[in-house]
């Protein structure tokens, strides 16, 4: 699998990282090199195989649908770059 | 007091040869002395550690002790621990003071261990090396010159210098075992599911699983027994009994069947490696074992398989470090996307950048099917060769790396043939399975771990088997040169 330039600009732009240009190449290089890597799955006889997410195929349990957390707000809170009211700050989304 | 074993120290503090201040106070000063040329920790907490020796001492003195009171310790620093920074390797959470305890940290405190400090690791454990860390490289106690292996490399090291009896560790593709067996100690991966997850930071949970790092078996049985254990704050953590691990570890080895796959002695694995390794099992017929030759045919797609599952989860898991709620912020973002993008580029360094590109690539639309799918249809084969081999053995035995430790910088720039070390710990991860890496015959001065794999659960076993091992051998004794005083 042979990655281009334009490949690593919309999956950096999808995973929210800014890749500078002159980093690109060496991403082209080694996503492509990883990606080379896996296609050796390709191989693999998979017919009639279910996909295995857990190794016990275990399910997420359940918990009962009551408020066991306590609240942490301030404490939480100290640590973001910037709050005010009690509110995370972000740079103005709607002008 | 740095060359005993737990059971030793623990014995020590009952009789008063020395207080639980005085043995912390010994190791804080072995870590001031040595890390020096390490790097093997990111943070020292030497006010908190020394407050709950004080405390341990208490305990010891009102005869309401357990067999870890009083015995320091230190964490990976993937584990969160309440007022105390927990960077996970990384820049993007160098100002992160955890808000809490992660359920493995708040088990330790709760047995008495007190805490010398937060060890260095691979950027958020993704790493066969140790040199993706923000903090800078770790050092090899055996050669400086050389990685200690990772993404544990921090907690691998400290204990091979013995700066501290034992650390914790977290295990995705290898992160236990590989380390272990670069720096000549005992480290334990458990069954998926029988270490909490709750507050160990999030690479890929569906293969993340905390253990153990110490000098020997019985050390790794102690304390994880106190480690383990059902946690209703982990979603997928294991509602199998627990069970104290030590309570097997004399049984005798007779009749034992171990498997040898003839896959994990292929092309790749270094003449002295295999010589080592081979060494190793012959010891073990001699303690009454018996050696049957296994097939795990589908070896050879844990690499593709595992390189798309991890890098998958962790582009998922990794979307929350978003400079929103903690961690880092870029300066003056001109809008959301443009804070996003700054915040996660800044913060990140290039191998998680290469790995979340990888995942978020494999889980877009039009390829979930060929990558995602596929790796996870893959994965049940890997876990089907090892259940048919577990049919007619009882364990596993194999090499844990293919070579011993590398330089530093070797493989570095390509991250293809950092990957290819990690071909006989992948396929374990992606089964759930137990396992341990034992220090056997170092190859030209450096240490090599045999990797013995259990059945789901049955790390008792797997503790009993190395445990016997190092009754009969000393390589776990020695240790590097240059940090015995």
């Amino acid at each position: 699998m042979s990655l281009t330039a334009a490949d690593i600009k919309k999956i950096s732009h999808l995973a929210r990282l800014a890749i500078d240009d002159a980093d690109i190449e060496q991403y082209t290089e080694n996503l492509s090199g990883i990606l080379g890597l896996v296609e050796q799955m390709e191989a693999a006889d998979v017919a009639d195989i279910e996909p295995m997410a857990n190794a016990q195929d275990a399910t997420q349990r359940l918990r009962d649908d009551v408020v066991t957390e306590t609240n942490h707000r301030e404490k939480f809170q100290a640590l973001a770059p910037v709050t005010e009211a009690g509110l995370y700050l972000v740079p103005k989304v709607l002008e | 007091m740095h060359n005993k074993s737990l059971t030793e120290l623990a014995a020590d503090l009952r009789a008063g040869a020395y207080t639980s201040v005085e043995l912390t106070q010994h190791f804080l000063d072995r870590i001031e002395k040595h890390d020096g040329s390490l790097n093997s920790f990111i943070t020292v907490t030497a006010d908190i550690a020394l407050a709950q020796a004080a405390e341990a001492d208490a305990q010891i003195a009102a005869g309401t002790a357990g067999p870890l009171t009083g015995i320091p310790m230190a964490h990976k620093d993937i584990f969160c621990t309440d007022g105390v920074k927990t960077s996970c390797g990384s820049k993007m959470l160098d100002n992160f003071i955890s808000p809490y305890d992660a359920t493995v940290v708040e088990k330790l405190k709760a047995a008495g261990m007190p805490m010398l400090g937060k060890t260095n690791m691979d950027e958020f454990a993704m790493g066969s090396s140790n040199e993706t860390s923000f903090y800078g490289a770790v050092k090899n106690p055996w050669d400086t010159d050389r990685v200690p292996g990772g993404s544990s490399g921090g907690s691998a090291a400290a204990v091979a210098a013995r700066l501290a009896p034992i650390t914790t560790g977290s295990d995705t593709g290898g992160s236990i075992r590989q380390p272990a067996s670069l720096t000549g100690i005992t480290g334990i991966k458990p069954t998926y599911g029988r270490v909490s997850r709750f507050g160990m930071i999030a690479y890929a949970s569906s293969l993340d699983q905390g253990g153990v790092f110490a000098r020997d078996a019985a050390d790794c049985a102690l304390v994880l027994s106190a480690m383990s254990g059902f946690d209703e704050k982990d979603s997928t953590s294991s509602e199998e009994e627990n069970v104290d691990f030590t309570s097997s570890l004399d049984k005798s080895l007779d009749g034992l069947r171990i498997g040898v796959p003839k896959e994990y002695f292929g092309e790749g694995l270094d003449e002295g490696v295999s010589t080592s390794i081979k060494a190793a099992l012959e010891q073990y017929k001699a303690l009454g074992a018996e050696i049957v030759e296994i097939e795990l045919p589908n070896t050879g797609l844990a690499i593709p398989s595992y390189y798309v599952i991890a890098p998958a989860e962790c582009s998922a898991n990794l979307s929350r470090m978003d400079g929103v709620r903690y961690g880092h912020r870029c300066e003056n973002p001109v809008d959301l996307e443009d804070m996003y993008k700054r915040s996660r580029s800044e913060g990140f360094g290039s191998e998680v950048k290469r790995r979340i590109m990888v995942g978020t690539y494999a889980l877009s639309a039009g390829y979930y099917d060929a990558y995602y799918i596929k790796a996870q249809k893959v994965r049940r084969k890997i876990k089907e060769d090892f259940v048919k081999a577990f049919e007619n053995v009882d364990v596993i035995m194999g090499p844990v790396a293919p070579t011993t430790a590398f330089k530093v910088g070797e493989k570095k720039d390509d991250p293809v043939s950092m990957y290819l070390s990690d071909i006989y710990t992948l396929a374990v991860n992606l089964a759930g399975l137990p396992a341990i890496s034992v220090p056997v015959e170092p190859v030209a001065g450096l240490p090599v771990g045999l990797q013995i794999i259990g059945n789901y659960f049955d790390e008792s076993r797997l503790l009993n088997v190395a445990h016997q091992f190092q009754q009969a051998t000393d390589w776990h004794k020695q240790s590097p040169e240059g940090f015995g005083g």
